[in-house]
């Protein structure tokens, strides 16, 4: 029996990024609520609601781009470059927050300006994705080997409103995991976060789900015309479904729904982008087929992935387990 | 074409800035790591609440330097793509697949076992904690095993075929990775990290002996880190010593511009110092010793070097910056040996504790790990030039097609915001240091809200506990 190499590989790139996009998703919303959670106590439990786990997140983010430079080297190629900026906006604003969280117990006169980098690098790197994501589904030039777009292709209406988009999203997944980890009022005031996240990002994902369609013929066809509407219907229909639950379980208080509401809400969306983007990996230039890596070397990482990739989950879903339910307000940093 | 020699003297100036801050905290915490792990270990062994203390006291330092390490070397995985797509795009089937076993064998590991080891010391055992802290460290050595293997291929390319489209692609993986340079270069850069961190924390260990020469976690910090001393630095200078003949045989280029050779002499002499200069293909105002060059690096008096006037100058690499580079790197090796060695003689004599004189000397030398590293570092790249991957792909054809005034606008955004929180990062890795070992003193001005729970103060050090072997 033969795989497909390619397929196997783009399927598993493609979870690595959905991990990065949820995992990081929920503590750079975290981040970029963080200025208005009111005192200084609650932002500290704020930050130990994802203290633990944000390195573990972050790597996935590393693996989506180095798995994309070890099995499609030449999709690696054209990205990069077509979005050099905002990836550089993005990396800046990693670095910013991701020293925050130790500089930031590390001085008392300057906590303040370590909680800033904080929240502005959560921003940052919130926006710069959604931006890179956009000037993605728009397609990207390509001639020969190399990205043939300009320097500033990435910046358009639609990357825009991806921008706003993911950036909600994001504060959505934050303020859900808050709701989940904490109690009194910091939890009060996740949850009216969340509602109000969650009816903006539910208007987004409709009007942007409206735009995408009218980019290009390919989109078009693939939504909206018969038989492919039968088999691409599903996913608006379980989005709006999981917008219900969210809401609903908001309504009654609940602790774990939501955020698990707000997952699904991610997880169909990007459901929603393969079906748009499929078969390309750079869209409507380079095929999964065409980037790829040689067999050998998609099959030397494959052996690797396929061993150490449950035990990844394993560990990581140990280290949320041990860190699992409601955060002790005493229990103290390191 | 102008634009395009401007972009590609720029991207290397964003890669050589970025990495050089990099490289800086691998390199501490890769040690670090294996530090706390002998101290844990040893803690759980002997029940000595010195270790204990010392533990706690390098964990802060720790996850400091390892988020900066973090956050810097996630730049680094993009930076490939961004700045040398061409590279990217015929490199990426051979050494993508290594750096992928590093995420997935390292990086992973680290991120999955940091939370446990720096949070989880109140929610999981004393056998798992350590669980935890030996996995961490094993993550920092995985992780310089599989990226010293990229390194080395595209220092020394080995066990690759070249496709259609003009891709380096692999042929035989142990090949690729067990290249001629890895064996070498793993050893002489793992060596140089613990000697990094032996000097930091014998330093630091000085540093507190200086005020109090009683201080029982400081003075085990000071003798674990001249244990260190004695025994690594001169296995560092048989490493080197093994690595540059290695370097003779694959990059006999790089060896000349090391040693300002120009011209191609019987009985190579060894310039121990001079002016390398490009434009008159010479070294001037040399300083040498007869034989010595043959003699080290053929180990025999009739040995002869190749010099830089046989290869054509746009291949030579500038020996005026890696004469001195490597020159500077031994130096330090040589002064960290000797100091390792009257360590021993004074610890021999019984006088570990009593000489002021090695206290300062070892305070003077705390930084001079992480200066050898950046100086090694730039020797062995420098040296390599003009080539991304040795002999195949030049550097100046390997940049993305990007635009000079995009580089240089992230440059400059780079080398604002990396001055300004790695210079504050170091700022408060100097302040933690300044903590007396074994007080329950906190790191900053006053208590934090968040610390209550936090650590267990070491309770009556000068008390009657067992005294540690080593202090």
């Amino acid at each position: 029996m033969t795989f497909d190499l390619p397929f196997v590989w783009a399927g598993l790139i493609a979870f690595a990024v959905l991990a990065y996009v949820i995992l990081d998703g929920f503590d750079l919303g975290i981040g970029i609520l963080f200025p208005f959670a009111g005192d200084e106590e609650k932002r500290d439990l704020m930050m130990n609601a994802v203290a633990p786990v944000w390195d573990g997140n972050e790597t996935w983010l590393i693996f989506g781009g180095g798995g994309l430079f070890a099995v499609f080297p030449l999709a690696y190629a054209i990205i990069m470059p077509a979005l050099y900026a905002p990836l550089m906006a993005m990396l800046l604003g990693l670095v910013l927050r991701g020293v925050a969280f130790e500089f930031r117990w590390r001085t008392r006169r300057g906590k303040f300006i370590w909680d800033a980098a904080f929240f502005a690098g959560s921003l940052v790197a919130a926006l710069a994705q959604g931006l890179a994501l956009g000037a993605l589904v728009q397609g990207i030039p390509v001639v020969g080997r190399a990205y043939a777009g300009g320097w500033w292709n990435w910046l358009t209406p639609f990357s825009l409103l991806t921008a706003v988009a993911l950036t909600v999203g994001y504060v959505l997944l934050g303020s859900t995991w808050v709701n989940m980890k904490t109690t009194g009022a910091l939890q009060l005031w996740a949850r009216s976060v969340a509602r109000v996240a969650g009816v903006a990002m539910l208007a987004l994902i409709v009007i942007v789900s409206l735009w995408t369609p009218f980019l290009n013929g390919t989109y078009f066809h693939r939504w909206l015309s018969f038989p492919a509407i039968l088999y691409a219907a599903p996913v608006p229909l379980l989005v709006a479904f999981a917008g219900y639950r969210l809401m609903y379980s908001l309504g009654e208080e609940l602790d774990y729904q939501p955020f698990l509401a707000a997952l699904a809400l991610f997880v169909l969306t990007y459901i929603g982008l393969g079906i748009s983007f499929y078969p390309y990996i750079v869209p409507q230039s380079v095929t999964i087929w065409q980037a790829a890596a040689p067999t050998s070397s998609l099959q030397f990482l494959l052996y690797g992935a396929v061993a150490l990739v449950p035990v990844i989950l394993a560990y990581t879903a140990f280290s949320y387990w041990i860190f699992r339910g409601k955060l002790d307000p005493a229990g103290g940093y390191h | 074409m102008m634009n395009h020699l401007d972009a590609a003297l720029l991207a290397r100036g964003q890669f050589a800035f970025t990495m050089a801050v990099h490289i800086l905290f691998p390199a501490f915490s890769i040690g670090i790591a294996s530090f706390l792990a002998v101290l844990e270990g040893l803690w759980l062994l002997r029940g000595d609440d010195a270790y204990k203390s010392a533990f706690d006291y390098w964990k802060k330092i720790f996850a400091v330097v390892f988020g900066m390490g973090v956050v810097s070397g996630l730049v680094m995985s993009y930076q490939f793509g961004t700045n040398w797509s061409v590279f990217s795009d015929k490199a990426g089937p051979v050494i993508g697949p290594l750096m992928g076993y590093e995420v997935m064998s390292a990086f992973f590991l680290e991120a999955g076992f940091l939370g446990v080891m720096l949070f989880g010391e109140q929610k999981v055992g004393r056998a798992l904690h350590f669980f935890a802290t030996v996995m961490v460290a094993a993550g920092t050595l995985f992780s310089a095993f599989w990226i010293l293997a990229v390194n080395s291929w595209m220092q020394t390319p080995a066990g690759f075929g070249i496709n259609a489209q003009g891709q380096y692609i692999p042929l035989d993986w142990m090949a690729v990775i067990f290249n001629p340079s890895f064996p070498y270069r793993l050893v002489h850069m793992v060596l140089a990290a613990y000697l990094t961190t032996a000097f930091a924390v014998g330093g630091v260990g000085a540093f507190h002996l200086l005020s109090d020469n009683t201080n029982r976690v400081a003075r085990l910090m000071f003798s674990m880190a001249l244990w260190m001393a004695a025994i690594v630095a001169p296995l560092q200078i048989l490493a080197g010593d093994a690595h540059g003949i290695n370097t003779l045989e694959h990059q006999p280029a790089k060896i000349a511009a090391m040693e300002g050779d120009f011209t191609t002499k019987p009985h190579t002499p060894l310039i121990l110092f001079g002016i390398p200069d490009m434009k008159a293909q010479t070294t001037h105002d040399k300083i040498e010793i007869p034989y010595l060059g043959a003699l080290i690096l053929t180990h025999s008096l009739n040995g002869s070097i190749t010099g830089l006037k046989h290869w054509p100058r746009n291949e030579q690499p500038d020996s005026t910056v890696v004469f001195f580079s490597f020159r500077l790197m031994v130096a330090l090796g040589f002064a960290m040996a000797g100091f390792g060695l009257w360590g021993l003689y004074l610890r021999w004599r019984g006088r570990l504790y009593d000489n002021v004189a090695l206290r300062w000397a070892a305070l003077a030398l705390a930084p001079a790990g992480f200066i050898a590293v950046l100086a090694g570092w730039i020797t062995t790249e420098v040296g390599r030039q003009p080539y991304t991957i040795y002999g195949l792909l030049r550097t100046d054809q390997s940049i993305s097609p990007i635009a000079a005034p995009a580089v240089a606008a992230s440059l400059l955004m780079f080398v604002v915001i990396y001055f300004s929180v790695f210079g504050a990062g170091v700022f408060y890795l100097l302040r933690l240091m300044n903590r007396t070992p074994g007080s329950d003193e906190t790191d900053f001005e006053d208590h934090g809200p968040s610390r209550a729970a936090g650590i267990t103060p070491v309770a009556g050090l000068a008390s009657s506990h067992r005294v540690a072997p080593f202090a």
